[in-house]
């Protein structure tokens, strides 16, 4: 091959390479959208706030379900753990939310890291299990240490102003919007790097053929403790935000229909690309605002209906709808030389 | 003697009452062709499982390059220059044939922990991906996902990415099975360009193909290691013919 020709190659391998790692406009427009709602919907900032706390959840989940095909039924577990975490903290009177929501990401990363190890052995139903089992034991300690968490009770604090200016919670709801706002989107831009990185085409290799990931030297093993940790501290985050946001946690957080809620989020609006955790949690709320204001005691029922229809008629069209809006507008910088 | 690239001594392997591997020794020298042969059933892919650690022996060891890796986890193998193929295609269906290379370089050269840089994003590895796809054919293809690849494509690009691991020791687990005539021709000529400097095992049906590349040949029967030799030696050796050249001299 003359050089020329190599060098074209090799340019059409690097953009290949890089296609996915750049942001696309519509990446941006998303962003803005959300950004907008914010300031355009003040007096929907609680519900607003509510989803992008969801978002980032169902965002952590995927890293573990969508990236790297891990299953988990008990990612409350790490939801909990983040909430109380920054709850005593800000009981004990450090009431800085940054601070608050470092302890509850370090504390939940810490449990991932423990428990991480408990998913290496074993099939799908043994980490459903697994994940399920953590997910109670947590959930019951905190209840049965009430001097800590306030038990059944629960636990209220009052937490201070984002850098010292921005009061959040009852007072200043869309500034608590704001503030979840930023740290996902923080959290969204770091995992969006991940993804793209070596580790993060090790975790897709592992998800799509372990066998074959370890076979060109890819350690599974201590790549799924490291993006189990991660994802913990993402929900632990998750956690934190919560917390400060609503100044009261209640062992509901840790509750199986939170784990189970959270998948749902993510099924709907697709795993695997990261943007569906946040779609599918944002569709999850405001369908169930919508359906609860109009019939309170059924609104599961729809929800359920949505969800089968959903995956037996077309999740993978549904999910990838927005993946194939992108490719659509994107540039092409793939097949275009060549066929 | 040089020490042997890869080496395995008294390997043992029982399945319950079943002994599938039955006290195997065998070297392969380094820039070695050798042929792994023997009729279905007699434990090759057990042998090559127990050789890159995939399973583990009743007993014996495994040395590579002289070091005992009897206790070393196969994807530790491969970075310490072990490399295999499958019988059975085992390719990332959703990644592309320049992504999947890629992953092999960067868990290679060490940066497979990196979660911050671009995957392939340095200009050494995007060089070494290109020359890769160039060698294979595959360049054409290069940003298709795997699972579009034509079969003949994907056998390729199975011995690419084990060849993206750099190793000094290949096993090739019958690279040209269920390869349709007009494809096979390229992975004849791929195994023919195979770097002289990596000892290869080919593990292989198709005798034409076996006696076409090897310089020396294992013949593995019920789990026992029954011949070994130059390829003229095989074909004159009187229980080869017996248990396997007979049966399946056309096959």
């Amino acid at each position: 091959m003359s050089a020329p020709a190599a060098t074209a190659t090799m340019g059409r391998v690097a953009a290949h390479l890089h296609r996915r790692a750049r942001w696309r406009w519509p990446e941006i427009a998303f962003w803005l959208a959300v950004l907008a709602v914010i300031f355009a919907l003040p007096s929907r900032a609680a519900i607003i706030n509510e989803a992008l706390i969801a978002g980032l959840f169902a965002l952590s989940l995927d890293l573990i379900l969508g990236l790297t095909g891990i299953v988990s039924l008990g990612h409350a577990a790490f939801l909990g753990l983040g909430a109380y975490a920054a709850a005593v903290l800000a009981s004990q009177g450090f009431a800085d939310p940054l601070l608050g929501l470092a302890f509850g990401a370090g504390i939940a990363a810490l449990v991932g890291l423990v428990t991480a190890p408990l998913l290496l052995r074993g099939g799908d139903l043994t980490r459903l299990m697994v994940t399920l089992g953590v997910s109670l034991m947590l959930g019951e300690l905190a209840n049965r240490n009430g001097w800590l968490t306030g038990g059944a009770d629960g636990l209220n604090f009052s937490i201070g102003p984002v850098l010292g200016l921005f009061p959040i919670g009852f007072t200043g709801q869309r500034n608590a919007a704001l503030y979840s706002f930023v740290v996902l989107f923080i959290l969204f831009a770091i995992a969006r790097r991940l993804a793209h990185s070596p580790f993060g085409l090790a975790l897709t290799a592992i998800r799509e053929n372990r066998l074959r990931a370890g076979a060109l030297g890819v350690g599974a093993s201590r790549r799924i403790v490291a993006i189990y940790t991660t994802a913990a501290a993402y929900a632990g985050a998750a956690g934190a935000l919560l917390a400060e946001t609503t100044q009261i946690v209640s062992l509901d957080l840790f509750d199986f229909h939170r784990s189970a809620d959270v998948m749902l989020m993510l099924i709907i609006g697709g795993a695997g690309y990261l943007y569906g955790g946040i779609i599918g949690a944002a569709a999850f709320i405001v369908l169930r605002d919508v359906i609860s204001a109009a019939t309170p005691e059924y609104w599961e029922f729809w929800i359920g209906l949505a969800l089968v229809i959903l995956v037996l008629a077309g999740r993978d069209r549904i999910a990838a709808a927005p993946r194939r809006l992108i490719t659509l507008v994107a540039p092409r910088v793939t097949r275009g030389g060549v066929a | 003697m040089s020490v042997p690239a890869l080496e395995a001594r008294g390997l043992v392997r029982r399945f319950g009452a079943l002994i599938a591997t039955d006290d195997v020794s065998f070297a392969v020298q380094s820039g070695a062709r050798q042929a792994l042969i023997g009729p279905n059933g007699a434990g090759k892919t057990t042998l090559i499982n127990l050789l890159t650690g995939v399973l583990k022996p009743t007993a014996g060891q495994v040395l590579l390059q002289g070091r005992d890796v009897t206790h070393v986890a196969s994807s530790a193998r491969v970075r310490m220059g072990l490399s295999r193929t499958f019988q059975i295609n085992q390719l990332f269906p959703d990644l592309t044939p320049a992504e999947s290379p890629a992953l092999a370089i960067s868990e290679r050269d060490g940066s497979g922990a990196d979660f911050w840089r671009v995957a392939g994003g340095r200009s050494e590895i995007i060089a070494e991906i290109e020359s890769l796809l160039t060698r294979f054919g595959l360049e054409a293809d290069m940003d298709q996902p795997t699972r579009k690849l034509s079969y003949g494509k994907q056998r390729l690009l199975e011995i690419a990415l084990a060849l993206a691991t750099r190793p000094r020791v290949l096993l090739l687990d019958e690279p040209a099975a269920g390869v349709p005539e007009e494809e096979r021709q390229d992975i004849l000529a791929a195994l023919a360009a195979l770097p002289s400097d990596v000892a290869i095992l080919l593990i292989e049906h198709d005798m034409d193909l076996v006696f076409n590349f090897a310089e020396r040949i294992s013949v593995l029967v019920a789990g026992r290691l029954m011949a070994e030799g130059a390829p003229d030696e095989i074909a004159a050796d009187e229980r080869v013919r017996a248990v396997y050249l007979g049966e399946d001299a056309h096959g």
